[in-house]
């Protein structure tokens, strides 16, 4: 009998389990299929010259970041400093898709706050961010040597991630 | 007592008058602004449309549909999901198209496998496992209280207090 009395407390402390574990999980990091998959291909025009474009497929044999970001995007300036601190280490290459922008704030801003893009691509319409799965920029992309991608990290890249995340990764795949 | 039933049941009538009044003009008003939103599109593609983004998670505004969401992302994908059913897709050819890129968290009505049996199952299995306890319980409870036939003493005694009750 008592065994039975005390179920619903066990049923009840574990529930309280489960909400204290759901309190610490952000709803809007919705898991990546993408993820070991290969990344999907697109051809782009580059920012800055327009006339010119850009493929992943020209980045084979390489890993490399690709992050989605717009100036329109608060949590991409947040960013932006970390990006260009990274990029000058050049441990990893950082290549941009400028995703539903405006050409000329886009590279007003890089011109004005720095570049940490090897590359920057133009994303006008969103289509290729779609394919990509981006639901909120910004989103950045780990993709290896074959064009797989790694990891993917939804929202601001922080010290945190790319020393944790981004950089041991990046690092086993260059082996 | 009567007089102040029969004005209720006015009230309530007219409550409900006014609540299908109210109803017909909420329901036009749906229907215009519907209408203005996508003027120049095929009514067919429109409907076929809604009906299918009314069973997908908006990404952006994860408690709304596809179909409801204002976000710029939901926009786009509706735009897009148009031109594939213009092209001739399937309803199944698109979902495969959302699903490739968000995952299964984009469907309201998630498919059964192996990560989702938990989820669609295990209500069942709950009610299953509370349906045995209960019986379990209730049996081992009849047992313990065990029929025990009065004696004739006790049964005088019993009488006469339900005599004195009742008198």
């Amino acid at each position: 009998m008592n065994k039975f009395l005390l179920l619903p407390l066990v049923l009840f402390i574990a529930l309280v389990g489960f909400l204290l574990i759901g309190l610490h999980r952000d709803p809007h990091e919705v898991p990546s299929p993408l993820i070991n998959k290969p990344a999907p291909d697109f051809k782009l025009s580059q920012l800055r010259e327009p006339n010119k474009t850009f493929t992943p497929q020209e980045m084979r044999g390489k890993v490399w970041v690709l992050n989605f970001w717009g100036t329109w995007c608060v949590a991409c300036r947040e960013e932006h400093p970390l990006l260009l601190e990274y990029s000058k280490t050049g441990a990893v290459p950082i290549y941009g898709v400028d995703y539903k922008d405006d050409r000329a704030a886009a590279m007003q801003m890089l011109d004005e706050e720095g570049d940490p893009y090897t590359l920057t691509a133009s994303d006008p319409d969103g289509r290729v961010s779609i394919d990509y799965g981006v639901y909120g920029a910004p989103e950045s992309y780990l993709i290896d040597r074959n064009g797989v991608i790694r990891f993917k990290q939804i929202g601001p890249i922080t010290r945190d991630v790319w020393q944790k995340e981004i950089l041991p990764r990046a690092k086993q795949l260059n082996q | 007592m009567k007089l102040g039933a029969r004005s209720a049941n006015y009230m309530y009538r007219l409550m409900k008058r006014g609540f299908f009044l109210w109803a017909i003009v909420l329901v036009l008003a749906g229907a215009i602004t519907a209408k203005e939103a996508q003027p120049n599109e095929d009514p067919k593609i429109e409907q076929r449309m809604k009906a299918l983004t009314e069973q997908l998670r908006c990404l952006v505004c994860q408690n709304e549909t596809l179909a409801d969401s204002r976000a710029d992302l939901a926009e786009d994908l509706r735009r897009q999901i148009r031109e594939q059913m213009k092209a001739g897709k399937s309803d199944q050819e698109i979902l495969a198209f959302l699903t490739d890129r968000y995952g299964d968290f984009v469907l309201y009505n998630p498919p059964v496998k192996k990560t989702t049996y938990l989820l669609w199952f295990g209500p069942f299995i709950l009610l299953i496992a509370g349906t045995t306890v209960l019986y379990r319980y209730l049996k081992r409870r009849r047992e313990l209280i065990s029929d025990q036939p009065l004696t004739s003493d006790e049964r005088k005694r019993a009488e006469e207090i339900l005599r004195s009750e009742i008198g």
